[in-house]
């Protein structure tokens, strides 16, 4: 099996199943956010982001999930290296747009555009709560002290249109990027043919929208609502 | 003539074979690994012979002169691949298949020859379906048949409009898997500029490698030539533009006979010409004539105006359409074989009634056929061709109808073979279309592929090993012999000449000049004055080739130029033994339509008296002319007829 | 409909000698080009021209000359095959062009396809792919009666779908990644939907793309360029068949 992970097909398999862990951590991440949106007094928010933090099915996916994120990223790069190799000699005149879409020639642009907007992610929020405790306020809530992640969240969106604007650009790049990866990992993994070849795209376009929309829409409501 | 011993096993026509199978001699196993043999071309011929040949354990080297066995021009046959399966339970058998074929041929070819190609059809569907070839079929899973012109049953198996494509796949397939065997050597872009003989007998080739330009020997026991017709002598055909005829021009030039030269096949629809920067002519298959009309104007004022483009086919009224081959041939109309419907055609346009800027078109009309079965149907059946059409001519021909005009396909003629498809110079084979054997004076749609294929698979395979039997204690060729010395510097002589005359002119420009004597006087209707002309004319042209064409590149390098050059200076040859032989036979059979062999109301009229006969050439030397020699056709299991469409 | 002339054009092509020597690009007009010539027709118009003056004409690839033998190769103004779709460069017509236009041509370009001269590539590396494993391994004679084996109509007609590739390398070409997984994939399909080459599929998925692996060619990025310039239309859902096949071969190792 490791030789198959070096043949090109593994490669793009690796790529594959860690993009699909990836979509289903960020369809998670999405709805627990969502609640940010749905009770102003940050109890729910904050309820499900302590059921998710203390968790023990989630603590296992945790590192995993950072080993999806490392072998994404990582293997991305050394893909994107070979193939370049490839074509030692390049085009004097490309016209690639009417063949493919401008998001599945350049998913690693995006990728390290996502990677970006993750690092000052992880630095603004999952830092904080993870490694920083001391300067999260904590809420009881039914009897249970836990972190004020809805403060922290709200706080830094009412604070400042540049991180709100960060934010949303983050969420349409995110959505840009899965509108081809989303179908794509299916392909690689072969669960695709000519009847769902349409459906599976049609569903990358509804599941980038929603990522998309679902991610900027908060950022966004803090800043026009408060 | 006993020169040309033809080898026709005794017996009833059906038996012919399986005694001549059971009387002929078989190498060993052990031996076979020992014999080297040569294949020229990987079109269905080539690919199926050098596959089957290195199965059986003879150790193989295959020659094309593209980057890909699979670029071979058999590649381009549409339609599809006749075979007395039966399966349409509509009376076929393998007596009506060779039958349709020698009629269709019009009585000039060899009843057992073709008798087993009909004999083996159905081996090479099973052959092909093994291998994967997805032939069209039906709903049931089993597989589906098409009609085609001439014949009255249906027998033709197809794989959509690629027919020819899918089974040299399966060839190449099977060819491929001998090559990663190591059973067969592939050259590919190397191309065979002529042959060695030892001790009488074709021992090897002299090449060059297109790449580096090398001149390169290679040495064997038998040397099979599978490498095409020779139609690019007219310039313009449906040949592929690297199609040429000078491996076999090579073999006549040491020793083996060329037969029936000028029998070339001239398909009536064909995309007309559209200018002088027109390179080579599309075809358009033949299933077309099943549901379009063929016209052209009743009145010539209505061509004229045609011509200058002042109105479009639809502003004629249906009064006003000559429907000519409903009208000459009411029984067939626009089903009549293809050397009568390109003729006619011909005719039509002669009389100035051409329907396109050049006055060399007729219409070929689906309008009545969408209205009888709707866009969709004519879609599913031509959908590929309708495409391929509008892609060239930027005509929609669910719209207006195509214009179509004959052209050079296919040549009958080629190197004299006997029974075991060995020419004249023992151990040189020849196989397919390059050899002359199977197809008389006109060769019946969807016969080409089957010809290829049953050489290739089911006919060299076993007649080969009768002259290899006695080659066991010959060892492998050394080719450093004197005999290939001396080829090879001929060879490089030839190839320093053409490329040191510096002239002013291009190939091409005497390619085109060859092309258009070959076409106006010996292409679909021929006489005596014009041949004569055309030989002196020919001898014009090459003297002037000679002397001034211009070569340009290097001789060590890859060098299109000089490739054409070689190709075009055998072109010169062949074309003026094409009008000789033309000149000769003072019949019309087939294609070869002669304008003094008519009957009275205009129609081909065959000598059988004089001409049931195969016409051989012998080459004497640059210098001489050739000497003719006659294979008699003897005719005992069908009746000859005049053949009549009306 | 009816033609008209292209009185002046300008071709910028790639002029290489020999695969050891470098290239360089060198524009040459051309003057009265009918748009009923197909591509390839100006191209001989051109290089009779430069032959009348001496200079070298340019090398191509090209046989059939009606879309077939896959043999023609050339990537005009950015695209394989040039400004048309479903067409091979030698369907591809003038009247796709305009007056006065500078037409960039260019040969193949991936690392698995070395120039060898002009616009002339070697693409040797599909034959070695193909002789890896791309057959049904019967003999001649000896085989099963063609009716003996049903094949579903859809089945038959998929694999058609996919055995129509001609091998033209278009799908390299227009890949970014210069990946080949469109070639293999269609020959991969061609037999993997016939009962006759299910018997070896998994030994043909994992050689073919063994050898693809070994010859240099880019992985699929899913883009879809190469079913977009494939003059045969090809689908990539048969590169989504051929991960299939290839990872049930792998597993079941």
């Amino acid at each position: 099996m490791s030789n198959f992970l070096l043949a090109s097909i593994g490669r793009k398999f690796l790529m594959s199943i860690t993009g699909l862990f990836l979509l289903m951590f960020i369809g998670v991440h999405l709805a627990i956010n969502l609640l940010l949106i749905f009770d102003d007094s940050g109890e729910l928010f904050n309820v499900g982001a302590h059921f998710m933090a203390s968790n023990p099915a989630i603590k296992i996916m945790e590192p995993l999930l950072g080993l999806g994120f490392l072998i994404h990223i990582l293997w991305s790069f050394v893909l994107e290296y070979q193939n370049w190799k490839a074509r030692p000699v390049k085009y004097n005149k490309k016209d690639r747009g009417g063949s493919s879409t401008w998001a599945s020639r350049n998913m690693l642009i995006l990728g390290a555009l996502i990677l970006v907007f993750l690092v000052i992610h992880i630095i603004n929020f999952f830092w904080v709560i993870k490694f920083n405790p001391h300067s999260m306020q904590t809420v009881t809530i039914g009897g249970t002290v836990m972190e004020d992640a809805y403060t922290l969240v709200a706080d830094l969106f009412k604070a400042s249109i540049v991180y709100d604007i960060f934010y949303v650009f983050g969420g349409v790049l995110l959505g840009i990027h899965l509108t081809h990866g989303f179908w794509s990992a299916f392909q690689t993994l072969g669960l695709n043919n000519k009847n769902w070849m349409k459906r599976l795209q049609f569903l990358a376009m509804v599941y980038a929208v929603i990522v998309a929309v679902g991610f900027s829409v908060i950022p966004l409501y803090f800043l026009i609502k408060f | 003539m006993s020169i040309l011993e033809s080898k026709i096993p005794e017996g009833p026509l059906a038996e012919k074979w399986n005694k001549h199978k059971a009387s002929i001699k078989v190498v060993s196993p052990a031996n076979k690994r020992k014999l080297e043999v040569i294949v020229i071309g990987t079109g269905l011929g080539g690919a199926s012979a050098a596959a089957s040949l290195a199965e059986l354990g003879y150790k193989v080297k295959s020659f094309c002169y593209q980057d890909s066995p699979r670029r071979a021009h058999s590649i381009a046959a549409q339609g599809g691949i006749n075979a007395a399966k039966n399966y349409q339970n509509d009376n076929d058998s393998v007596f009506r298949l060779f039958h349709d074929t020698i009629k269709g041929g019009d009585y000039r070819s060899r009843e057992a020859n073709v008798y087993r190609l009909a004999e083996v059809s159905p081996n090479i569907i099973d052959q092909c379906v093994a291998q994967g070839v997805p032939f069209g079929r039906e709903y049931g899973g089993l597989l589906a048949n098409r009609s085609f012109g001439g014949v009255l049953v249906s027998r033709t198996f197809y794989a959509r409009g690629q027919t020819g494509q899918q089974l040299l796949i399966g060839a190449y397939q099977a060819l491929n898997r001998q090559i990663s065997k190591g059973n067969v050597e592939m050259y590919n872009r190397h191309e065979m500029l002529d042959v060695v003989k030892i001790d009488g007998k074709a021992r090897g080739i002299v090449a060059r490698d297109l790449i580096t330009g090398e001149i390169k020997r290679f040495g064997a026991h038998a040397v099979v030539v599978a490498s095409g017709g020779y139609g690019n002598v007219f310039f313009l055909s449906t040949m592929a533009m690297g199609s040429n005829g000078s491996a076999a021009w090579q073999c006549y030039k040491k020793g083996a006979f060329m037969a029936n030269p000028s029998f070339v096949q001239i398909h009536p629809t064909c995309i007309p010409v559209h200018g002088d920067q027109q390179s080579k002519l599309t075809l358009m298959s033949e299933s077309l004539r099943n549901d379009g009309r063929v016209w052209v104007p009743k009145k010539s004022e209505d061509a004229k105006k045609l011509q200058s483009g002042e109105i479009g086919a639809n502003d004629i009224s249906e009064e006003d359409r000559d429907y000519y081959l409903e009208r000459r041939y009411p029984s067939y109309g626009n089903l009549v074989p293809r050397d009568v419907a390109s003729r006619a055609a011909k005719e039509r346009c002669d009389e100035g009634y051409g329907v396109n800027s050049e006055g060399k078109a007729v219409f070929l009309d689906f309008r009545d056929a969408i209205e009888r079965l709707g866009k969709n149907v004519i879609e599913a059946r031509y959908g590929n061709l309708f495409q391929m059409y509008e892609k060239i001519t930027d005509v929609d021909p669910y719209k207006q109808p195509m214009m179509i005009y004959p052209a050079i396909h296919y040549s009958m003629g080629g190197t004299w073979v006997d029974y075991n498809l060995m020419s004249t110079i023992p151990g040189l084979y020849s196989i397919g279309e390059a050899n002359f054997s199977d197809h008389g004076g006109n060769r019946l749609g969807a016969s080409a592929l089957m010809q290829g294929l049953a050489d290739g698979y089911f006919i060299l395979p076993y007649t080969i090993g009768d002259y290899l039997a006695d080659e066991i204690m010959t060892p492998k060729t050394d080719v450093s012999a004197p005999e290939f010395e001396e080829v090879e510097k001929e060879v490089i002589g030839r190839l320093e000449k053409l490329y040191n005359i510096k002239g002013t002119k291009t190939v091409d420009y005497f390619h085109k000049k060859l092309g258009q004597v070959m076409w106006d006087h010996a292409g679909m209707s021929r006489n005596a004055e014009g041949l004569t002309k055309a030989i002196s004319m020919i001898q014009e042209i090459r003297k002037d080739f000679w002397k001034d064409v211009k070569v340009t590149g290097e001789m060590d390098n890859l060098n299109p130029e000089l490739e054409k050059a070689s190709r075009l200076a055998d072109f010169l040859d062949i074309g003026e033994l094409m009008v000789r032989d033309a000149l000769n036979r003072n019949e019309s059979c087939g294609g070869h339509f002669r304008e003094e062999s008519v009957t009275e109301d205009g129609e081909a009229k065959r000598d059988d008296k004089n001409f049931a006969n195969a016409s051989c050439w012998e080459f004497k030397g640059e210098t001489e002319e050739p000497v003719l020699h006659i294979e008699d056709l003897v005719f005992e299991n069908v009746k000859l007829t005049q053949r009549s469409y009306k | 409909m009816a033609d008209k002339i292209l009185k002046k054009l300008n071709i910028k092509v790639w002029r290489q000698n020999r695969a050891s020597e470098k290239g360089k690009f060198e524009t040459y007009k051309i003057e009265n080009v009918s748009t009923g010539s197909s591509f390839l027709e100006m191209m001989d118009i051109l290089n009779n021209d430069l032959i009348e003056k001496g200079i070298d004409p340019i090398a191509y690839d090209h046989d059939c000359r009606e879309g077939i033998c896959g043999i023609c190769s050339l990537y005009i103004n950015g695209r394989p095959h040039g400004p048309d779709t479903e067409v091979t460069t030698c369907q591809l017509h003038m009247r796709k062009f305009k007056e006065g236009e500078t037409i960039v041509i260019e040969p193949w370009r991936a690392a698995a396809f070395p120039v060898i001269k002009d616009l002339v590539v070697d693409r040797i590396a599909f034959e070695k792919i193909l002789q890896a494993g791309g057959f049904v391994s019967v003999n001649t004679g000896g085989v099963p009666e063609a009716n003996s084996i049903p094949v579903a109509y859809d089945d038959a007609e998929e694999s058609m779908d996919a055995a129509s590739c001609i091998g033209c390398g278009a799908c390299v070409a227009a890949c970014k990644n210069s990946s080949a997984m469109l070639f293999v994939s269609a020959k991969i399909s061609h037999l993997a939907k016939l009962p006759q080459g299910k018997i070896e599929a998994k030994q043909r998925a994992r050689n073919m793309v063994a050898k693809m692996d070994e010859l240099g060619f880019g992985g699929c990025t899913n883009t879809g360029a190469c079913e977009v310039e494939c003059p045969k239309s090809i689908s990539i859902t048969n590169i989504a068949r051929l991960n299939r096949e290839y990872l049930v071969a792998r597993i079941s190792e």
